[in-house]
């Protein structure tokens, strides 16, 4: 019945690439692309060491100050004061550097991260799934927030302490040895196991904090359905039922979390046993080498005090390398967004920049389709030349969105070229391009501010005269007029303050001020009312006459003022010619305005 | 005045906390008693070392024999005590875990329930970014301190029993040592002070940081047609430099806090030393009460630094609790009265005196009045912006009249029970809203509704057609992991979703602007045998020639009323509008006459 109308428009859109990446590869990937967590690094290390140093040293020096002072008979009151005070200087020293070492590392990581952000969000903007998927838009906000927040609090501490860490387990090792080395095996030998099972556990947790991220936009996406279709959800009351969804998805990253949390929870103490198993290990065999006369019991004693020093950092890495799998799933999220290619880019330095002045568009042989999808339009080989004023028609899905969106270079063709004044648009710089062709799409999105701050979008720099100008050569003066703030109309979130006509109106004047060579319009003015219009089509034909403009319409009011009407059928331009001629000749354009004219007259 | 405020938020977040304890006692006693094992046989441990040096290794060395049971012994006791201390922490960790995670569940579920108990007006003020902001990077930060605050209470008992110790050892050595309290009492009060404003402002601004992506994501077409990547990315990047700065500004007072804290107690056990050394001189003590005052002291530092990160994650807590609060308190939700509408027949429809304001003094709908008689169809129709939509959100109760009466068979709206309106009533916006769901998902909205009502109402909407269509059909996911619609097909489901409530009165806004012309028409046909009162805001003719009755708005009053034929003769501007395009024509054919003409 109505299958000839309407072709399934399935389209798999680009997703973001997942490179499999070792957690040290992320991290020196990271770290490549924000600099300022190497700037200054050495010193920071060498603050962080002395703060480490400082810490386990004060203690040893109070043990030494109560072993000697107060051993003999009386206790050695210069020796403790001047110990004291020593040991006071010491703790204020590691303090100190504490404090500045924490500085540093807070300035650099903020300032990584800072970078980081920028450069996602940048590149956001360049991914087509931006443009082609609407709904994704709510996942990829996460990628710049709550993902980089993420990173942070590891950079902020435990980066450093993992440094820190090994340096003290080979000093730890090292004295060991001294003391004996078949000791120093046997507790290396009770650890070995464990070095070689923690990447295992590593990598449990590494997979538990990836679901936890993407549970965490699960949740984001729940709630932010709430809150985005707020109207919707209260025209049919389906309150009860979007917060049965929030709450799943909410319950849902709860059990993620508490699944890693078990995980690490299981494993950390692991560590805590294995170092008791040793020291009981050293105990008995110290003294079974004792008894064979290898070692002293004064050293077998030292012997159980450096075994602390050497769990210490150990515990320390278990932690920190838990902290380390969240922060690294935050990482690889938004490095994932970073490794995908911006398929539609900008050809760079060496991309043409041309002269601005009457345009001509020329389509050779144009066919696309989406990636695993039928061909959308096939063999477009059309020229627009420069001042005409041209209409595309068509039912939907029959590719004239598509011949917009080749257009525009929101996306490029799969076959052929298009090009702007015999230049392939590949290779014309994006600044060119934005401000030779500009596109009004059919949702007028407007920026939560003034009505003036909206339009001036368009050409920044803009006075409100020009504005106010601007409108009332498009005939939207009363209009204008009738808003209670004038130009300072605030338009609310979107735009809401504004009803989808005004938006449109706003989008409209926007692109208007851009003054670009070519204006495409994208059912424009679907949501104004007639007069207005037919008023402001009527006004663009007066101002326009210097450039192209193409439209893309079904209300055939457009197709009748054009010079020409391109006409598409499932993916070909079936039918050309002005509007008067078509009309004529039997065939789909025939139909269309039939139909139309059915619709609007009674 | 500033301690006032920084002994407040010490206030209000021990009540934060207190709550997190009241809503989830059981987990947080199961986390505080793991704790205070941890605490214990870490104590137990350096005893049960001690115990083994003294009583196996000793003798052993002495005897020359090691297979004494003793040494036996002493190695299942040093393992024994850590299994226990292993339970301990394992037990602390993964229930301090639960607790956090369980109160910022309940945090979200309560902030996604108020978003949608909340009218719309309250939405329209709060931008996107900072509602998600809230249930994010908010309750985050204010179950901060719950990971470190079972370790600082279960080892409250160490803190005790050691101070208990050292007061019975030498309550004038006690003194000297405790001063450490009043110190770190004192740099906790200076840190919250500093802290607190810039902990507000970083959250503020992590918020502002995700509104910015959100809009500029949102109008990502806009952005890039324009060519105003770079712009935005300057507008984002300021944003996210604030952040920086604040957040460096913030990690500064905190990277002063954590290494003083530190260093107080090893400061209090050297003040102990000092002074006891010239007690033990003049013989007030004797140097193994000394050495185990020192020793007792050493003991202090941990629960004493494990209080500190608590009490250093307060300020950020509550400013996180704070923000989240605001929301849950907003009032103003919409309240229901008890009064049932009738089933089973098309709404009558009467609207008396209704104005309306979204800002106070500019009114957008002035004294609109009209009736409409059950199962009519009726076109709204006016200019743009003259409040054709608002009107539509009145008449669906998505707002509530700032004066007059919206009454369904004589019931005015505000006296209908809870979902009574929207059972009744199913209103087709103009922005077409798709959930991330399956197309029956989307259409039943959770309600139990069997595939032949499905069905019907697609082949109503003329969806029928693409749904089937669809690889999984009714089960084809759409949304951010599904299959992407074009506009029109968007707005065929989103309207086959208000035809299967089966509505009594059917609201439609400009719902079909993105349909076909001829698939347009079969829709309007196909609804004249619904058995329902139909509004209809709609500019082609076509539409308004299917309406028994026209509504005319302009500038947010009703200027006419009555057939469309009369209203025609009648109605200068209800003329201009709905003949645009005829006259357009007429006047485009002349021209070309003209030009045709000698």
């Amino acid at each position: 019945m109505t299958t000839n109308t309407v072709t399934t428009n399935t389209v798999t859109t680009q997703t973001l690439q997942n490179v499999e990446r070792g957690a040290l590869e992320t991290i020196r990937h990271g770290m490549r692309l924000s600099p300022e967590f190497r700037r200054g690094l050495g010193v920071t290390l060498v603050l962080a060491i002395l703060a480490t140093v400082g810490k386990v040293i004060v203690p040893i020096a109070i043990q030494q100050v109560i072993d000697q002072g107060l051993s003999g008979s009386s206790p050695d009151l210069p020796f403790i004061r001047d110990a004291v005070l020593a040991c006071a200087a010491a703790i204020l020293l590691t303090a100190l550097a504490g404090y500045a070492m924490n500085v540093r590392l807070y300035r650099a990581t903020e300032s990584g991260l800072a970078t980081l952000r920028g450069k996602a969000f940048r590149h956001v903007h360049d991914l087509s799934v931006l443009t082609q998927n609407t709904e994704r838009r709510g996942a990829l906000v996460s990628r710049v927030t709550g993902d980089v927040d993420q990173i942070s609090t590891f950079m902020q501490w435990g980066g450093l302490l993992i440094i820190v860490a090994s340096g003290q387990l080979v000093i730890a090792t090292v004295l060991m040895a001294v003391y004996s080395w078949q000791l120093t095996l046997l507790v290396w030998g009770l650890f070995l196991p464990l070095v070689f099972a923690l990447p295992k556990f590593q990598r449990m947790v590494a997979r538990n904090y990836l679901t936890v991220r993407e549970r965490t936009g699960d949740t984001l996406a729940a709630i932010s359905e709430s809150v985005v279709g707020s109207a919707v959800i209260r025209a049919h009351g389906a309150e009860e039922r979007t917060a049965t969804r929030i709450d799943a998805a909410v319950d849902a990253q709860r059990a993620a979390q508490t699944r890693a949390q078990k995980i690490i929870g299981f494993t950390f103490p692991i560590t805590e046993l294995v170092a008791s198993i040793a020291i009981a290990g050293v105990v008995v065999v110290g003294v079974l080498l004792g008894v064979g006369g290898s070692i002293t019991p004064g050293r077998l004693v030292a012997f159980l005090f450096l075994i602390t020093l050497f769990i210490a950092p150990l515990q320390t890495a278990t932690e920190v390398l838990n902290e380390a799998q969240n922060a690294i799933a935050g990482w690889r999220r938004v490095l994932s967004v970073l490794d995908t290619p911006a398929d539609v880019a900008d050809p760079g330095e060496e991309g043409v920049t041309q002269p601005r002045g009457p345009i001509t568009v020329a389509f050779e042989n144009v066919g696309y389709a989406y990636p695993d999808g039928p061909p959308v339009l096939r063999g477009v080989d059309v020229v627009i030349p420069p001042r005409r004023r041209v209409a595309v028609v068509g039912e939907t899905g029959s590719g004239k969105t598509t011949f917009a969106k080749l257009l525009t270079r929101l996306m490029d063709p799969v076959e052929g070229r298009v090009t702007v004044d015999g230049v392939d648009l590949r290779d014309l710089r994006f600044a060119s391009l934005r401000e030779r062709i500009v596109m009004v799409p059919q949702d007028g999105f407007l920026f939560d501010s003034t009505l003036a701050e909206n339009i001036r979008f368009g050409r920044p720099g803009a006075t409100d005269d020009e504005i106010a100008g601007a409108l009332a050569e498009l005939g939207l003066a009363d209009w204008l007029d009738g808003l209670p703030g004038g130009l300072q109309t605030a338009v609310g979130q979107r735009g809401e303050s504004l009803s989808a006509g005004e938006r449109q109106l706003v989008a409209l004047a926007r692109a208007y001020l851009a003054d670009p060579d070519l204006l495409l319009l994208d059912e424009a003015t679907s949501a104004v009312d007639p007069a207005t219009e037919v008023r402001i089509a009527r006004a663009l034909d007066g101002v326009t006459r210097g450039r192209t403009a193409v439209s893309i319409a079904h209300r055939l009011s457009t197709a009748e003022a054009a010079d020409e009407v391109l006409v598409f059928d499932r993916g070909e331009i079936v039918q050309r010619g002005p509007h008067a001629e078509l009309l004529k000749e039997p065939g789909v354009y025939a139909d269309l305005h039939a139909s139309w004219a059915g619709a609007t007259r009674s | 005045m500033p301690d006032k405020v920084s002994s407040a938020v010490m206030r209000q977040g021990f009540r934060v906390i207190g709550h997190a304890v009241r809503t989830e006692p059981k987990i947080f006693t199961g986390a505080v008693l793991s704790s205070a094992v941890y605490g214990v046989t870490t104590v137990l441990s350096s005893w049960a070392l001690g115990w083994a040096t003294e009583n196996a290794v000793l003798p052993a060395f002495r005897d020359g024999d090691a297979t004494g049971g003793a040494l036996a012994l002493a190695a299942t006791l040093i393992v024994g005590v850590a299994v226990f201390k292993a339970l301990g922490v394992m037990g602390r960790r993964i229930m301090a875990g639960i607790h956090q995670y369980r109160m910022q569940a309940h945090f979200r579920r309560s902030l996604g329930r108020q978003f949608l108990r909340l009218p719309l007006s309250w939405h329209h003020r709060h931008p996107t970014g900072q509602l998600l902001s809230n249930a994010s990077s908010d309750a985050e930060a204010a179950w901060g301190p719950l990971a470190p605050l079972p370790m600082a209470v279960g080892v409250i008992v160490m803190l005790v029993a050691a101070a208990v110790a050292i007061v019975l050892t030498d309550p004038v050595l006690a003194v000297v040592g405790f001063l450490i309290f009043p110190a770190i009492a004192l740099l906790n009060l200076v840190y919250q002070r500093k802290l607190t404003p810039l902990a507000t402002r970083a959250q503020e601004l992590r918020a502002a940081v995700s509104e910015v992506a959100h809009e500029s994501f949102e109008g990502a077409l806009v952005v890039k047609t324009l060519g105003r990547e770079d712009a935005e990315a300057a507008r984002f990047d300021d944003r996210a430099a604030a952040l920086r700065d604040a957040n460096i500004a913030a990690g500064r007072v905190r990277g002063m806090f954590d290494p003083l804290l530190e260093a107080l107690p090893t400061l209090g056990v050297l003040a102990v030393l000092l002074f006891g050394s010239y007690r033990l001189a003049s013989g007030d003590v004797t140097a193994g009460e000394l050495i185990q005052v020192s020793y007792l002291f050493t003991l202090l530092s941990f629960p004493v630094r494990a209080l500190g990160w608590v009490l250093g994650e307060l300020p950020r807590s509550v400013v996180g609790w704070t923000r989240v609060q605001e929301v849950l308190r907003a009032e103003g939700a919409m309240v229901h009265g008890s009064a049932r509408l009738p089933a089973d027949r098309p709404a009558e429809l009467a609207v008396t005196g209704v104005s309306f304001a979204y800002e106070p003094g500019v009114p957008v709908l002035r004294d609109v009045g009209f009736t409409v008689e059950p199962g009519r169809t009726v076109a709204v129709v006016g200019p743009t912006g003259s409040g054709k939509s608002t009107l539509t959100q009145l008449l669906a109760r998505l707002v509530d009249p700032d004066e007059g009466v919206v009454a369904i068979d004589g019931v005015d709206l505000r006296e209908v029970e809870r979902d009574g309106v929207s059972g009744a009533v199913s209103l087709v916006p103009q922005q077409t809203f798709l959930f991330d769901d399956t197309v029956r998902g989307n259409i039943t909205l959770g309600a139990d509704v069997p595939d032949e009502k499905v069905w019907a109402a697609l082949r109503l909407a003329q969806a029928d057609g693409f749904v089937s269509a669809l690889p999984e059909a009714l089960d084809t996911k759409i949304g951010e992991r599904g299959t992407t619609l074009s506009g029109g097909q968007r707005q065929r489901l989103a309207l086959a979703r208000a035809l299967a409530r089966e509505p009594r009165l059917l609201i439609l806004d400009d719902a079909t602007s993105s349909v076909d012309p001829q698939v347009e028409k079969r829709i309007l046909f196909g609804l004249r045998d619904q058995h329902a009162t139909v509004i209809v805001i709609a500019y082609r003719m076509a539409t308004i020639s299917l309406a028994d009755d026209v509504v005319y708005v302009e500038n947010g009053s009703v200027a006419d009323h009555g057939p469309h034929e009369t209203l025609l003769a009648r109605c200068a501007g209800y003329r201009e509008l709905v003949t645009a395009y005829e006259r357009q024509e007429a006047e485009n054919a002349a021209l070309e006459e003209e030009a045709v003409a000698p």
